[in-house]
């Protein structure tokens, strides 16, 4: 037997959305100013302790260090480098030369893991070929994928002067 | 003189679209917001690099140290001489000490003007030294190009 449901309620109960977008526009003001663009960066991690700067550490030390040497002409400019002694033309070059010296062996054990690299630099440099000079020796981008070449990177003790 | 009726004074506008739009925008901000506490100050010009990948994790007790382009250091949000480090270092040396950490644990993060003077990036690096700090991390912005 059919029965008619009467129901005193209309069809489409119409709820007030008004509320809930001003709280949702206000999330949305929210983060959209506390959104901050930054740039990507990263790190160069360096291991000094003190007093084992000076001179190389004995420990697990059998390979000597590679010296590199950065002058800076009189207004902060890159005016020379030398590897060892050696004058290099650019850092292209001197990336070529540690690759030749620590050889295409990666891993625990390989040359490049053991071998130190002692920056020298001038003390008015600017500070971007510093960073210029450690991206060349501790890596190269191959296809997008880094390269990882020397890690151990330090500096000898700041020169007085100006 | 046409009657108006009893619907057409409430216009009823489908709601739906909007909402929906709205929400997918308050979850694109979400997640595009950075929580990362990472210091950065728009007076340093970070020498740009291709190996500065950013890194994974936040680094572990950090030490924000920021050398400007003329040779003053910015800690904290503050814009002190280079001279005044050590103090400040000391204070956060004894703060750790405090905590039962060991100065050598934290890493110094420097973020060097890449115009700044070389000198100036290890006379800072020599003072965190002398406090018992040795990690430092070199920043450098990730350069994509090439």
């Amino acid at each position: 037997m059919a029965r008619r449901i009467e129901s005193s309620l209309p069809d489409k109960i119409s709820i007030d959305m008004t509320p809930m977008i001003d709280v949702v526009f206000q999330l949305i003001s929210f983060f959209m100013f506390s959104l901050k663009v930054v740039a990507p960066e990263g790190d160069f991690d360096i291991r000094m302790p003190l007093g084992k700067s000076a001179s190389a550490t004995v420990d697990d030390q059998q390979v000597p260090p590679i010296r590199v040497k950065l002058s800076a002409g009189p207004d902060g400019s890159l005016a020379g480098i030398a590897m060892n002694g050696n004058p290099v033309a650019d850092f292209n070059d001197l990336q070529k030369k540690v690759v030749s010296l620590v050889g295409k062996g990666r891993g625990p054990d390989s040359l490049a893991d053991k071998t130190e690299v002692e920056m020298d630099c001038d003390y008015g440099l600017k500070y971007a070929n510093v960073v210029r000079a450690i991206t060349a020796v501790s890596g190269t981008v191959q296809d997008g994928q880094i390269v990882e070449l020397i890690k151990k990177i330090k500096f000898t003790p700041p020169k007085a002067g100006k | 003189m046409p009657k108006r009726t009893a619907e057409a004074s409430t216009t009823d506008i489908d709601m739906t679209p909007m909402i929906d739009m709205t929400f997918q925008l308050i979850t694109f901000f979400m997640f595009v917001m950075n929580f990362s506490e990472a210091e950065q100050d728009d007076r340093i010009q970070l020498p740009m690099s291709q190996l500065a990948k950013p890194v994974d994790g936040p680094v572990e007790k950090p030490i924000t140290l920021q050398l400007a382009n003329n040779g003053s250091v910015i800690y904290a949000g503050e814009m002190i001489g280079l001279r005044d480090v050590g103090g400040y270092l000391e204070q956060e040396k004894s703060v750790m000490i405090d905590a039962g950490k060991e100065p050598a644990s934290a890493t110094v993060i420097v973020r060097a003007d890449g115009r700044a003077k070389t000198g100036e990036v290890q006379e800072i690096i020599k003072i965190c030294q002398e406090k018992g700090f040795e990690k430092f991390a070199l920043r450098a912005q990730y350069d994509e190009g090439r």
